[in-house]
């Protein structure tokens, strides 16, 4: 049997972060991906932001921007838009994700991990000093050893619950989405347009993401039980309300589950860390969690690279990524989550109103967790808004 | 048991991450079912392309 110091499950950012750090430390990194191609087909609208990017620590690189974009267009549910404009330069870029995801793994393996695509952990059981990963590649099977795993698995989170550690994701807690890549459609291509309002997408946005002048990720993602039809019947219904959109081509179909909410408040277990979507380390306001994988792989892989030094892969030890991941990420997801909690219980009278108090500077601040009091003070013009408004502060 | 509709399936995985029993799996042929499943619907209700389908029983 093979043995490593750390088996990474899955090779999407999370996989990728906790590899590149985990062997840049020194550690001997085997990463399995069960996809016979890492990052196809994509589940993500492939928005990223130039302040994730810098706080992921990767190197810009032209290879895997589609587009660059300069700012975003927010439309409240009775068409009124607001327009974001980034003052300090573009604000980030619309990526083709097979590229990008691939761009990572390299990085991983120039580190020094060694990543199998088209291997899949088939069953993991905990011994007395570590961990057994059964694994499966291209018909055959064998095994690999090591008193640490990390499950970079993403929404399925199977491995972390084979392990005893229960990442079940409420329904309530995870955005069902639906997702297009269109081409020739009218569209603005150097923003993303945001559509909000319970008709539209009930409990979620759409958005259309440009990856070119004609080219676009038209998607939606709404949450039940509020949304009252499948995420498919939204997204074809916003479709059909616009001619620029009605008119063209669909050159791919995505779907997937958004963990936007369900933060975890332990991620760990004996020999185990939990990381990225698997552990629902997502941006709970726009769903983003490319950068949050990745970040959240990133701090798993220090922690384990002190778990080597003491040799020590208990789950009392290993708490110490919960405390590290809520001080550097979680405390600031967490108040983006309450600021949702509270704007998703407004009606679209309530949206509209509010959004003829609202600039573009202000949605920039709040998307910053910025500006909540502000916020809170416009909603208390409105007797009946009072008891959520506190909520914000 | 849930039944899977193959032709409208797009492989995400979304719905094994809310099955409460674990009875779902995603394989490179799409999701299959196990025996734990209780038919509670849950991940009926989350497709978001309408795949699922509860069985009879
Ligand atoms: C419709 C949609 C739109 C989105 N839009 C955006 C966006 O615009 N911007 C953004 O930042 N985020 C977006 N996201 C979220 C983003 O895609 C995810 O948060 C991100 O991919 C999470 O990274 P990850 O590495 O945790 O998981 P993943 O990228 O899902 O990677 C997990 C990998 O593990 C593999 N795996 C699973 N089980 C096993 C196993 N047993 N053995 C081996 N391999 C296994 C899977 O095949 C997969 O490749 C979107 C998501 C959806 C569904
Ligand atoms: S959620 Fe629906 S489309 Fe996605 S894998 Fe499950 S059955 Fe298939
Ligand atoms: S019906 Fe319930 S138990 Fe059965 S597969 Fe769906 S979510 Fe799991």
């Amino acid at each position: 049997m093979k043995e490593y110091d750390i088996i990474v499950i899955g090779c999407g950012p999370a996989g990728s972060g906790a590899a590149k750090t985990a062997a840049e430390r020194g550690l001997n990194v085997l990463v399995v991906e069960k996809r016979a191609e890492i990052g196809a087909p994509k589940r993500c609208g492939e928005g990223l932001s130039r302040s994730s990017l810098k706080r992921m620590g990767i190197e810009f690189d032209r290879k895997w921007v589609r587009r660059e974009i300069i700012g975003a267009s927010v439309y409240a549910p009775n068409g009124k838009m607001l327009r974001v404009d980034y003052k300090e330069g573009p604000e980030g870029w619309v990526i083709e994700r097979k590229v990008f995801d691939k761009y990572l793994a390299e990085k991983a393996a120039e580190a020094g991990a060694k990543i199998l695509a088209k291997t899949e952990a088939t069953e993991v059981k905990r011994t007395e000093n570590g961990i057994t990963v059964v694994l499966e590649s291209q018909g055959s099977k064998w095994k690999a050893k090591s008193p640490l795993i990390i499950a970079a698995d993403g929404v399925e989170s199977k491995i972390a619950r084979a392990l005893g550690l229960n990442t079940t994701l409420s329904l309530t807690d995870v955005a069902s989405s639906v997702q297009f890549e269109m081409t020739a459609i009218d569209i603005d291509p150097d923003r993303i347009e945001l559509y909000f309002g319970n008709e539209v997408a009930p409990s979620g946005y759409a958005w259309i993401f440009p990856k070119g002048e004609k080219t676009a990720n038209v998607g939606i993602g709404v949450r039940k039980p509020w949304a009252k039809k499948s995420a498919l019947l939204y997204l074809q219904d916003f479709i059909q309300s616009k001619p620029g959109l009605k008119k063209g081509s669909i050159l791919e179909v995505n779907s997937g589950g958004v963990p936007v909410g369900g933060l975890l408040e332990n991620m760990v277990a004996d020999n185990l860390i939990v990381v990225g979507d698997a552990a629902h380390q997502v941006n709970p306001i726009h769903g983003g969690g490319i950068s949050e994988g990745f970040i959240g792989g990133k701090l798993a892989a220090e922690i384990a690279s002190q778990a080597f030094e003491e040799r020590d892969f208990s789950s009392a030890f290993l708490e110490k990524y919960n405390k590290l991941w809520w001080e550097e990420r979680g405390k600031a997801l967490l108040k983006l989550l309450k600021l949702r909690e509270v704007v998703e219980r407004l009606s679209d009278e309530e949206l509209n109103w509010l959004a003829e108090y609202l600039k573009g500077e202000d949605l920039i601040d709040l998307a910053r967790s910025k500006g909540l009091k502000r916020l809170a003070k416009i909603l208390m013009k409105k007797p009946k808004l009072i008891k959520l408004a506190k909520k914000l502060l | 048991m849930i039944e899977v509709d193959r032709k409208k399936c797009l492989r995400c995985g979304g719905c094994v991450s809310v099955c409460p029993a674990t009875a779902l799996t995603l394989t490179e042929h799409g999701i299959t079912v196990n025996d734990n499943c209780n038919n509670c619907g849950i991940c009926v209700n989350f497709c978001p392309v309408e795949a699922l389908k509860r069985g009879e029983k």
